[in-house]
C-alpha cells in the first residue's frame, strides 16, 4: 500500500494515514478525487485550504470575481493578491501549500449555460457561492448530472449546511422550493458576516466532501445543520425528499436558462 | 410552554432570539397568530403569502419539518420546540 506514496507524501499525510478511518487506502482515494469548489470567497477559501492540505488530487476552482480589500476579513487565502482573479489567487495559494494537488481554474461565473459542463468533470461539488440564483442552479445541475454536492450558506453569525446525494437524499429544492423575492433576504454585503462564520462553514463543507469521498462516518444527508455563533446553538433538523420536487423527481431534466433569474421557480 | 427559536434573519423584526409562548394544545398556525400579534405584520409578511407558508422558510417542530407532520395544523404540546429555518444565500 505505502509503496504507492513517495517518502514526502508519507510524511505530509502522516496524521491522516495513521487514522484507521483514512489509512493508506483512504489517502489514495483522496489523491484520486476530483472536487469542484464553486466560489472562492468566504466559504470557498477555507474549503480550498483544507481540501488542498488533505491531498485532494484535483481541485477545480470557479470564481469570476477579483480579490478586494473587503474580502480579506474572511478570505485569508487571498492575502497579497489584491486585484487578482479569485480562482487564480486560490491556485497560487494551493500550489504553495501542496504540490500534489492539480488545480483547474475556471476564472468565470458559473451560469445556466456553463454549469453542467463544469460540474460533470468532478466527483463532488461544493456550493460556496453567495446568491440564490447560483444556489438553485448548482443544485439543479448537480442533481441532473448525478453529482453529490455540499450546500452551505451564511449570514452574520448564522449558517446552514446540508449534503445532497442526487436521487437518494433531499436536494436543496426539496427544502426550499424557490428563492425569496430579491431584496427580502439581505446578503452578506448588506447585513455583514463574521469571518469565523464563513471559516466554520467552509471547513465543514470540506469535512463533508472528504467523508463523501472516503465513504466514512455520517454525512449531513437528509439533515441540515444550523449554527448560530451568537448563542453557540448547533441544531440538526431532519430533511426529506419532496416527491413533488421538479428536479429530484426527474420531471425536469434540463437547465432552462430563462428560469434562473430572481426566483428560480420551475 | 412552547419554546420558539428565531433565526438571525428574523431578529431585526423580533429583537429576541429565543422565547417561550403559552401555546400548549394549540396548532402551529395558532402559534403563528400569537407571534404576529406580538411582532406585527412585518413577521406575517415575511412568513405567509395567500394564507400559506412561503416556500423559502421552513418551520420545524422538534426537528421535524411541519410539511411532513400536519402542516400549519400540527398540534403543539408542552415542551415542544419550534424553529424557523429560512433560506439564506451568503457565502
Amino acid at each position: 500500500m505505502f509503496s504507492e506514496f513517495s517518502e514526502e507524501q508519507i510524511r505530509r499525510y502522516a496524521r491522516q494515514i495513521i487514522m484507521p478511518e483514512i489509512g493508506g487506502g483512504g489517502q489514495k482515494k483522496l489523491l484520486e478525487a476530483k472536487i469542484l469548489v464553486i466560489g472562492a470567497g468566504g466559504l470557498g477559501s477555507p474549503a480550498i485550504q483544507f481540501l488542498a492540505a488533505a491531498g485532494v488530487g484535483k481541485l477545480g476552482i470557479a470564481d469570476g470575481d477579483n480579490v478586494e480589500i473587503s474580502n480579506l476579513q474572511r478570505q485569508t487565502i487571498h492575502a497579497g493578491n489584491l486585484g487578482m482573479n479569485k480562482a487564480e489567487s486560490a491556485r497560487v495559494f494551493v500550489e504553495k501549500l501542496n504540490p500534489d494537488v492539480e488545480v483547474e481554474v475556471h476564472p468565470f461565473h458559473i451560469n445556466a449555460e456553463n454549469v453542467r459542463d463544469v460540474v460533470k468533470k468532478y466527483d463532488i461539488i461544493l456550493d460556496c457561492t453567495d446568491n440564490f440564483v447560483s444556489r438553485f442552479l448548482i443544485n439543479d445541475a448537480c442533481v441532473i448530472e448525478g453529482k453529490p454536492f455540499v450546500h452551505s450558506a451564511v449570514l452574520k453569525f448564522y449558517g446552514e449546511i446540508m449534503s445532497i446525494v442526487p436521487k437518494e437524499t433531499a436536494c436543496y429544492r426539496c427544502v426550499f422550493r424557490h428563492a425569496p423575492p430579491p431584496g427580502s433576504v439581505p446578503s452578506c454585503q448588506e447585513a455583514g458576516v463574521l469571518g469565523v462564520t464563513t471559516g466554520l462553514f467552509g471547513t465543514l463543507q470540506a469535512a463533508e466532501a472528504i467523508k463523501l469521498i472516503l465513504n466514512i462516518g455520517e454525512t449531513l444527508t437528509n439533515k441540515m445543520l444550523t449554527v448560530d455563533l451568537l448563542t453557540m446553538e448547533f441544531d440538526i433538523v431532519k430533511l426529506r425528499r419532496n416527491e413533488n420536487c421538479p428536479i429530484c423527481s426527474g420531471r425536469i431534466r434540463e437547465i432552462i436558462p430563462e428560469k434562473y433569474v430572481e426566483r428560480c421557480q420551475l | 410552554m412552547i419554546r420558539v427559536k428565531f433565526p438571525s434573519a428574523f431578529t431585526s423584526i423580533t429583537k429576541e432570539r429565543r422565547i417561550e409562548v403559552e401555546a400548549d394544545g394549540k396548532t402551529v398556525g395558532e402559534l403563528l397568530d400569537i407571534l404576529f400579534e406580538r411582532y406585527g405584520s412585518t413577521l406575517r409578511e415575511r412568513l405567509m403569502k395567500d394564507g400559506e407558508l412561503v416556500p423559502f422558510i421552513n418551520i420545524f417542530v422538534n426537528g421535524e419539518d411541519i410539511r411532513y407532520l400536519n402542516g400549519l395544523q400540527t398540534e403543539l404540546k408542552d415542551g415542544d420546540e419550534v424553529a424557523f429555518i429560512p433560506a439564506v444565500a451568503g457565502g
